[in-house]
């Protein structure tokens, strides 16, 4: 059906458009993920085409963060992906360290791992959980709601913020793990993997769900990386491609754990890499906390820097694995205490621009489950 | 053979400038030889993903150097130094490149002058090109030729500064929206 459609569009063309009926869905809509727009061309229920608007949560982050020392950006780099702050925090710290050329201590490394693994699981379980609500499923939500709120819990006492975490700084972290962490990851690992194990139960092999995401927004790997898909998004493809396998950092390199790829890359098996790679987060933090506690009681936790943060002239890029791709943060350095130049590389920018392709010759309501499975976060979207 | 040098082979003569720092390579290749330098680089070099394209105002870094440079010579040639070579171009588009066989990763340069901001497209080699250049032109207005829809992305279409540019004020000059829902 949808074939016949593409067709039928290419032989009118654009001079008769009259004939479509333009329908435009956001900013302000309940299942638009907070504030995106997407003007389409429709024809009764197939999309002609897709044209997504951006900027609604425009707020020159990148602005503010020339007039900010390098320590003061740091909270703000909270407010791009709040679903999993952490690895935000992480990224421009280690951005910032390597232009300083410093290599934080090991013990700090270990908690950054475990604290970014944990909102790895919270941003995947956000987005199972949304896109289960999206295509009507409400019950899996609220198993997965249940351990992100645990998961918060975690980081609530590890520095004392929920959502937006500011965690650590530049050079290692502040605080050690919580002493109630040790009690409590035992029994929270085997609680995440029951309600994820609920989640597969309830989902993966559920009639309805398979026909609402099998065979959905279909990509190929070659259009994927011409694109420039990464993350989750480009492995549902069936390139296997993780920055934590192939540029690692911190300690990944010394963690044994497997790459989920799928092989159409359509609704289902985005769904189906993040619910694998929540399991490969679990034996990470397991392997991290291993090794975290082999170390001394009083190993050091801070690198010493300069109090003020003063990089040398030069300009350097640096990526990390984000629950959604490649977050980069390019940094361009004048010698003094404030950035000269910050860019951000969001994830899901790369893959929300080729949002007009790929739903193209799809229903609305698989639109819709679309943009849950691409995870596009407004606030990294728009900086 | 080390990048370094399968850089300096791939580009020739079109390679200005490699610098390095912190292991990060920066290549700068004149401009009008963009679309050239960049199929080369991902047929040849094997540069086959563009991770971003964005730009730099180097406006207050010029400002800060001519500072400098005038406080080590002495208050006497002040007026001296005004008769030199034009300065150098006020902006730079960067791309990042990466090669995915190899993880290694390429920042190529474009020095942009500020009377001539048009800049060649690269949404025909990479489609990832394609908001990161509608913001760069939204941001600091260079004009990039043959790009498919070159309109604002992130401010409104009737906003007219570019904001990122260093001499646009931090809080603004005041702008208001006013949105207009018919002309989409």
């Amino acid at each position: 059906m949808a074939r016949e459609i593409e067709t039928v569009c290419i032989t009118t063309g654009p001079a008769e458009v009259g004939d479509y009926v333009t329908l435009n869905i956001g900013p302000i809509h309940p299942a638009m993920h907070g504030t995106l727009r997407v003007i389409t061309k429709t024809d009764g229920e197939t999309i002609i085409s897709a044209e997504p608007e951006i900027g609604y949560l425009h707020r020159g982050v990148e602005k503010l963060g020339e007039n900010l020392t390098y320590k003061q950006f740091l909270p703000l780099t909270d407010r791009l992906n709040y679903c999993s702050a952490i690895c935000n925090n992480v990224a421009y710290e280690l951005a910032v360290e390597k232009a300083l050329g410093i290599e934080v201590p090991e013990k700090a490394q270990l908690i950054r791992t475990i604290m970014m693994e944990l909102a790895r699981i919270a941003d995947h379980e956000v987005l199972v959980g949304i896109l289960g609500v999206d295509l009507g499923a409400l019950t899996p939500f609220f198993y997965l709601i249940i351990q992100r709120e645990e998961i918060y819990e975690i980081f609530e006492w590890h520095h004392g913020a929920r959502l937006t975490n500011s965690m650590g700084t530049i050079g290692g972290v502040e605080a050690d793990l919580p002493d109630r962490f040790h009690q409590k990851w035992p029994k929270m690992r085997d609680t995440i993997r029951k309600a994820n194990d609920e989640t597969d139960r309830l989902l993966t092999h559920n009639r309805i769900w398979m026909d609402r995401t099998i065979g959905v927004n279909a990509f190929c790997a070659d259009d994927a990386l011409n694109w420039g898909f990464t993350g989750p998004m480009l492995r549902a493809c069936g390139v296997k491609r993780d920055l934590r396998k192939d540029e690692p950092y911190l300690m990944y390199d010394q963690f044994d754990f497997e790459v989920p790829t799928g092989k159409h890359g359509d609704v289902f098996d985005r769904y189906m890499i993040r619910m694998l790679e929540m399991e490969e987060s679990i034996k990470i933090i397991d392997q991290a906390y291993a090794m975290y506690q082999k170390l001394p009681e009083d190993a050091p936790l801070m690198k010493k820097v300069p109090k003020i943060i003063k990089p040398p002239e030069g300009q350097i890029y640096h990526a990390i694995e984000s629950p959604n791709g490649e977050l980069g943060f390019f940094i361009k350095s004048d010698g003094t205490d404030k950035p000269y130049r910050i860019k951000i590389r969001p994830p899901c920018y790369m893959v929300y621009q080729a949002f007009g392709e790929l739903v193209q010759g799809e229903m609305i309501s698989d639109l819709i489950a679309c943009l849950s499975s691409i995870n596009v976060i407004a606030g990294e979207l728009d900086r | 053979m080390s990048l370094k040098e399968r850089i300096k082979e791939c580009l020739e003569e079109d390679l200005l400038e490699l610098t390095e720092f912190r292991g990060d390579l920066c290549v700068e290749v004149p401009k009008n030889r963009v679309l050239e330098v960049m199929s080369k680089l991902k047929k040849e070099a094997g540069f086959d993903f563009l991770s971003d394209v964005f730009g730099v105002d180097n406006l207050d870094l010029y400002a800060a150097k001519a500072k400098k440079a005038k406080k080590k010579t002495g208050e006497e040639e002040e007026e001296e130094p005004k008769k030199k070579e034009p300065p150098p171009p006020r902006f730079e588009v960067m791309y990042l490149l990466l090669s995915l066989s190899t993880n290694e990763r390429l920042q190529v340069k474009v020095r942009v002058p500020e009377d001539d901001m048009d800049v060649p497209s690269v949404t025909g080699i990479w489609r990832s090109a394609t908001w990161p250049e509608r913001e760069a032109f939204d941001m600091f207005g260079f004009r990039f030729k043959g790009h498919p829809n070159l309109r604002r992305l992130l401010m409104w279409d009737e906003f007219e500064d570019h904001p990122l540019r260093k001499d646009y004020p931090l809080e603004g000059k005041g702008e208001e929206r006013h949105l207009n829902y018919d002309t989409v």
